[in-house]
Formats: structure tokens, sequence, C-alpha cells
């Protein structure tokens, strides 16, 4: 039986999602909200945590999350908006182990740190790189290729 | 006497330089005797920061870098991304490219899987088995070679379309293919299936559970071998994959073996939809009328396609210049590989080779 996310979505948690006007399967949450409504989520069945990843946009930090039905097909884009001074999100590896690396990986070149996460560390760089190479901020410098610092 | 012999764990590094790592993955492992306790995957080796590299590229500019990613099925990569900006800016491609890019998705999926397949044989001892596959995928790449003039970095899809129509001289290549494909296929299946060491080797080996599979996030044949039957070339359709009644392989046990199962079958499938689509294809433009400068709206896409290795995502965002702000992709062997710590434990040294190769993992896409 094929579930309606987005009705029941919509039924529980009306005040904390909000969801885009030009697309159907994308919204909004609120960081504090986040962790309840994934966990929702999760219960319902979206069992495909396929992506997560982050957008510095210069005075804020974006984090995009992207999970499915597989039986259904069933998808919906989750966004939330981090805050660019101190990015803190609760960690998803214990409800998808899919979560693990992909936020290692956010982790490693944008700097967001997942809270309760059980390892964080950098993935695809090495400990000890200085900065976070996505973000807007590091200079792409070419001369000095092990570890231009940011500015 | 027996209170004084004790036995110690032994730290082993498999990699990162070693060919039966399949490039230059790192496994730390933790051995008991014969038996792996715990392990540890180090990637990053071949980390060229292609995502940072995009920003500073113009949107078709970014396209070569796709064909690094997964390097034995640049095609596919080529399409996930354009797919995603085409998503963007709302361009309507001509059917014509459509049948082409599918045509083309599928022969890289033959290509890959060939690689897959014999790669995965010869690190389980066997070399004549290990060159056959390559001859098929030769065929592959001199037809594909005849559209690009590459026969690895393709850079053959275009925002809007393809880059050349299909010629006389890819037709003279595929009639030799359409030939030799169920040959081979007959061939391989009497040359591997029921080889007494091949299944010494893999029934039963690293086996993974469907929900597990699903929530390390493994995809594409990796997936199906666990018996989840998700593809998206008919779950959730793109290009004209909707009109056609696509066979997913599925297996049950979730091991060695069936992996290799699935990807067999994966090949018969697709050399059924190639000899669909040719036939099918109408006639019409290549290229969809798209501006010289390419200046995607403020905002974002993200858009999946079924690649070889499984779901390569590509999350393209916007500010309304000619570079793109963010691109990401989601790469299915990354994915898949996160996999490995858990179900290495308990094995044998020559199990976790066979494991490994049996992933089809390739780490260009892995370290992006």
């Amino acid at each position: 039986m094929a579930t309606n996310y987005k009705e029941s979505l919509l039924k529980h948690y009306a005040d904390k999602v909000t969801f885009s006007e030009e697309k159907a399967e994308e919204f909004w949450v609120e960081k504090e909200n986040f962790l309840e409504i994934m966990s929702y989520l999760k219960r319902m069945g979206m069992d495909l945590l396929s992506d997560i990843t982050s957008v510095d946009a210069k005075e804020y930090f974006e984090v995009v999350y992207q999970l499915f039905d597989h039986a259904s097909g069933e998808h919906f884009t989750i966004k939330v908006k981090l805050d660019h001074e101190k990015p803190e999100i609760e960690s998803l590896a214990n409800l998808w182990c899919s979560a693990n690396w992909l936020e290692r990986e956010v982790y490693d070149l944008m700097g967001i740190t997942f809270l309760n996460h059980p390892n964080l560390e950098r993935i695809l760089l090495w400990e000890g790189f200085d900065g976070y190479p996505l973000r807007k901020d590091f200079v792409n410098d070419h001369h000095n290729r092990m570890g231009a610092k940011p500015q | 006497m027996s209170d004084a012999v004790k036995t110690q764990t032994y730290t082993l590094n498999l990699g990162p330089q070693h060919p039966s790592t399949h490039g230059v993955l790192h496994v730390v492992v933790e051995m008991d005797g014969e038996y792996c306790v715990a392990s540890k995957t180090k990637i990053g080796y071949l980390h060229r920061g292609i995502e940072k590299l995009a920003e500073s590229r113009t949107y078709p500019q970014v396209i070569p870098y796709t064909d690094r990613l997964d390097y034995l099925s640049g095609i596919s990569n080529n399409l996930a991304y354009v797919l995603a900006v085409e998503k963007l800016m709302g361009v309507e491609v001509p059917e014509r490219a459509q049948y082409i890019r599918m045509i083309t998705a599928e022969l890289m999926r033959i290509a890959s899987h060939m690689v897959g397949i014999g790669i995965y044989i010869m690190d389980l001892g066997a070399v004549t088995g290990a060159f056959y596959p390559f001859q098929l995928r030769e065929r592959v790449l001199e037809m594909l070679s005849q559209l690009c003039g590459a026969r690895m970095t393709f850079n053959y899809i275009r925002i809007g379309g393809v880059a050349a129509d299909l010629n006389e001289d890819f037709f003279k290549h595929y009639e030799a293919f359409l030939k030799e494909c169920p040959a081979f296929i007959k061939q391989y299946h009497t040359l591997v299936d029921d080889n007494e060491i091949f299944h010494a080797r893999t029934k039963g080996i690293g086996k993974i559970t469907a929900e597990k599979a699903l929530n390390y996030g493994l995809t594409g044949p990796n997936l199906r071998a666990s018996g989840v039957d998700y593809d998206l070339r008919r779950d959730r359709p793109y290009l004209q994959y909707g009109k056609y009644q696509i066979n997913v392989a599925t297996t049950e046990h979730g091991d060695c073996y069936d992996r290799y199962m699935v990807r067999m079958k994966e090949v018969e499938e697709s050399f059924r939809l190639i000899q669909q689509f040719i036939q099918d294809i109408p006639e019409g433009p290549i290229m969809a009328k798209v501006p010289k400068v390419i200046k995607p709206p403020v905002g974002d896409a993200y858009h999946e396609a079924e690649n070889p290795k499984g779901i390569l995502g590509c999350y393209v965002a916007s500010d309304g210049s000619t570079n793109p702000y963010r691109v990401h992709f989601r790469r299915p062997s990354f994915s898949n590989i996160a996999i490995y710590d858990e179900i290495f434990i308990g094995h044998k040294m020559a199990d976790l080779v066979a494991i490994l190769a049996s992933f089809d993992i390739v780490l260009g896409e892995i370290d992006a």
C-alpha cells in the first residue's frame, strides 16, 4: 500500500515543514525539528537516504538531503538552513547507515559538524588539512597545493 | 601450558598500491590468524576536487570532468550531469537525441560490466576468464569511438543533445557487435557459471541482506543482487525509458556469486534494449535550440541516473551566472563501499579480495 507522505507530513507537522512552491517534492525544515521529522519519515517507510550535500550560500549554509522510498518511488528533497558561524546539525547515522560516510564527506569538504556522529573525521582529505575547500572563502591556490589557507 | 599460550591479532594493510584493490583503495584490516576481526576503509588517494574545480568552469566545461569520475562509463556520467543542468534550464531535448543517449548509455553499461566481471574473475585467480570480456568491451569502444573519437574520455553528451549523430562506421561495428554479443554471453556462462573453484570462492561469501543493503545506500547491481527490485530506468524513468518494458534482474542471496550473476543478466537485458532502441529511433535533429552562452536561472536541480555501478545523482545549484555555483555528485561506488567495514568481519583474507572485487568499484568515482 502506497503511503501518501506529503499528506501525512502536513497533517502531523503542518507548522514545522515548509513546502517549496515550485517543486512539489521539496521542503524546508528548521534545524530544531529536523531529527524528529526525519525519524518520522524513516518510520513511515522512507528507506533509502541517497545523498547528502551542502551549499555555502555565504550568509548561511544549506544542507540538502535526498530521501527515497524505493518501493513506491516517492522522493523528497529536504533542506535545512544552518548558521554560517557555527554550522551544526544532528547526524542521521543512527537512522540510515548510508549517512555515516555522506556526512563525513560534507564535514570534510564544507566543515559542517554533525552532532552525535559515531566517527566524524575527514574522509577524502587528510587529518590536519587546513580549511574546508568547498567553502566560498577558500582560495583555490594552485601554487600552494599542500593546503591553501582560507582568508 | 594452555594458560601461557596466547594469540595476538595483527594489522595488515590491503593497498593502497595493490592490483586487487582496483586502484588506490586502502583497507587496514585487523587479523586474528586467518580471519578478519576489524577493518577500516580509507579513501581519498585519488581526490582531485572535481566539485571545487567545477565552480570555476562554465557549464559545458564541466562535462569532460565527469568522464573522469567513473572512467569506465564516461557517457553515463556525462548524461547524469547534463540531465541535471537541462532540468534546471527546462530544455526540451529532441527525441532522436534521447534515443542516442539511451543507446550509448546501454552500450556503456555493457562495456563497464565487462571490465567489472573480467577484473573480478582475475582477482579470483582466473586469467582466461579475465580477458574474454575485454574482447566484447573492445567492440563497444570501437563503436563509441566512431561517434566521438575517444575510447574512454568521451565528452559526448551535450547540454541540449549529443555531439554527433550515429554514422555509417558506427553501424558497421554494430553489425559485428550484434553477431558477437549473444555468442559471447553463452560462451562466458559455460566458462564461469558452473566452475567449481568459482563456486567455492563466491557462494555464501560477503552476504548482504536486502534491508541492510538499502540502509547502507547500496544501489545498482549490488543492491539488486540482495533481492531489492529497484531500477531507476523502470521506477523513476528518464529519457524515453518509460516507453519500454525493462526486465530488472534480481537475485536473492546477496553473495558474491549473485553479484556476478546480476551483472551478466543486465548485459543480456541491455543488449536486448539496444536492439529495440536502434529499431525505434526516429529521424530528426540531435540538438535542441540552446543559447550559445549557458546561463541557467537561479535555483537548483537534482537528477539521478541508473549508471552501471549504481545510481549517479547530480546536484547543480545556479546563481544565474555562466559558472555553476555548486556541483555535487552522488557517486554510486562511494556509497557502495561504506558497507565494507561491516561485511569483511569474519572472512578470510582471500575472501576479502573476492568481496572487494565483486562490488565492481572504481576509485576515480569514490574519490571524485
